[in-house]
């Protein structure tokens, strides 16, 4: 047959294109569910992570917390998953660990889910609170647990689509995160303003001046951070000031 | 008659030897050849040096200014282009003789693209750290000049072998650069190596640092911002082409 005959040309196309297809859509098919489970045990780790579970016994020997052993250990922590409706009533149908924040941004506020998950590690009760944003190339989120005075941060973990290996992408390291431990999330007259990230902070250990040091280079994903938290946390109010046995330092 | 009869054998084993090639993807001269020979050992060496696809061949230059602020992601953004190359090459090397030579573009770019989705597939089921690493990267592999320019210029019209040695050495040859880049921009930008602080530590004042810090050294920032790299791989052309004049174009 003639190769550069039109025909040819064709049934080589169809051919091509049917044989990648079909090794591609198999390929998908199958890692599915491994991938979905990768997914899902990374979510439980990073809950486990902010409120400071970083290892677990296993037979008697302190191991860390790989994703599986996240997933093995996640109900003994987490006591409690709800989602709530922005005027902080508890939406009954609605499972919370399902809540697809990436979803629910694009929705208007009204029609928002807020999750919101209720941890208990060592006689303390910790609140966690998904957070979602825009980082400077595309989505940052992260989760952020509040000790039981819905006040102070106890930790946070950041995560990104995008953001420049070097500079955006540090807001994932370890050093980054421990600055938020301790910060407050209210000032001192009892607004919400969130943890801001600073440019050329000068605060030091400061915990009441809500910011921290900002990562140099990394400016448009560090205002990301600050307007996640900020904007987050703000539908959450209605819930926290509801709650009576909460010691809310909100006016 | 006789005679006739002769070349017409002749031609038709001739022909039959050139079927053969075809269904067995291998040429008769490589069969011949030792594996190692000097021929095929200079396929993996010159892209080392003296037909380096970034300095010399000019190609790859996009992702070599964005993976380059940290050694690790250009580590394994290496390896994952030398993955895709190698494959990339041989399969468009075995089906060399059957592409129509006027969809050859597109057929070098499905096959490129499949290969970039299975590795992307593949990383996120059984290495999931590592893929969320390169996140945006892996994608971007598709775009890589390199990987096409080497399949147009060589694959289409080499034997499997051969292209599959020159995919892993023009990998190694990007690879090479993009260590040596982001060897000297990692250190002199955040004074680190594979995120060790090999200079010291950085505390707020001199007072708190360590190493060099406490001696009042800075890190440079600009080393952290994409023009550096483009500066970096200038000095390596210059430094490479006044050891070795004949690469020096006449104006």
């Amino acid at each position: 047959m003639d190769k550069n005959s039109n025909a040819y040309t064709f049934i080589f196309a169809i051919i091509m294109v049917v044989v990648v297809a079909a090794i591609l859509a198999f390929t998908s098919t199958s890692l599915q569910e491994k991938q979905n489970a990768n997914v899902r045990q990374e979510k439980k780790q990073n809950i486990l992570y902010t409120v400071g579970v970083d290892s677990v016994m296993v037979d008697g020997e302190k191991q860390e917390l790989t994703r599986p052993l996240a997933e093995a250990n996640f109900d003994k922590y987490i006591k409690k998953m709800v989602a709530l409706n922005k005027d902080g009533a508890v939406a009954e149908d609605v499972d919370a660990f399902k809540i697809d924040l990436a979803k629910e941004l694009k929705k208007p506020i009204e029609e928002q889910v807020f999750p919101l998950y209720e941890a208990e590690v060592q006689g303390e009760t910790y609140y966690i609170i998904p957070i979602r944003g825009k980082g400077l190339w595309g989505a940052i989120w992260g989760y952020i647990s509040l000790k039981n005075d819905v006040n102070t941060v106890k930790g946070v973990i950041f995560d990104h689509k995008s953001e420049t290996p070097g500079l955006g992408a540090e807001i994932t390291k370890a050093w980054f995160e421990e600055r938020f431990s301790d910060e407050r999330i209210f000032d001192s007259s009892g607004n919400l303003v969130g943890v801001s990230v600073v440019k050329g902070y000068g605060g030091g250990n400061d915990k009441e001046d809500n910011a921290v040091n900002a990562i140099s280079g990394a400016t448009v994903t560090g205002d990301g951070v600050s307007d996640m938290i900020e904007e987050r946390l703000s539908h959450y109010l209605p819930y926290f000031k509801k709650q009576e046995n909460f010691k809310v330092a909100v006016k | 008659m006789a005679k006739e009869n002769n070349t017409q054998e002749k031609v038709s084993s001739k022909e039959e030897a050139k079927k053969k090639e075809m269904i067995l993807f291998l040429s008769n001269s490589e069969e011949k050849e030792h594996f190692l020979s000097k021929q095929n050992r200079k396929l993996l060496s010159d892209p080392l040096n003296d037909d380096n696809p970034i300095t010399v061949q000019v190609l790859g230059i996009c992702s070599a200014l964005a993976i380059t602020v940290q050694l690790e992601p250009a580590i394994v953004m290496s390896i994952a282009v030398m993955a895709v190359m190698a494959f990339s090459n041989m399969i468009v090397s075995m089906i060399r003789n059957l592409i129509p030579s006027r969809i050859r573009i597109i057929v070098q770019l499905v096959i490129v693209a499949a290969l970039v989705i299975l590795v992307d597939q593949i990383l996120k089921a059984y290495a999931y750290d590592v893929s969320k690493q390169l996140s945006v990267f892996v994608g971007l592999i598709i775009t890589n000049c390199i990987v096409m320019g080497r399949l147009e210029a060589f694959a289409l019209g080499n034997g499997v072998y051969k292209s599959l040695l020159d995919g892993i050495g023009n990998a190694a040859g990007y690879g090479f650069i993009l260590i040596v880049v982001a060897f000297f921009r990692e250190l002199l930008g955040s004074g680190k190596l594979f995120g060790y602080e090999v200079l010291g530590h950085k505390g707020v004042t001199v007072a708190e640092s360590s190493g060099l810090y406490a001696l009042g050294y800075e890190n440079n920032g600009l080393m952290l911002l994409s023009p550096m790299a483009l500066i970096i791989v200038g000095i390596i052309i210059w430094i490479q082409r006044s050891r070795n004049r004949k690469l020096i174009e006449e104006a």
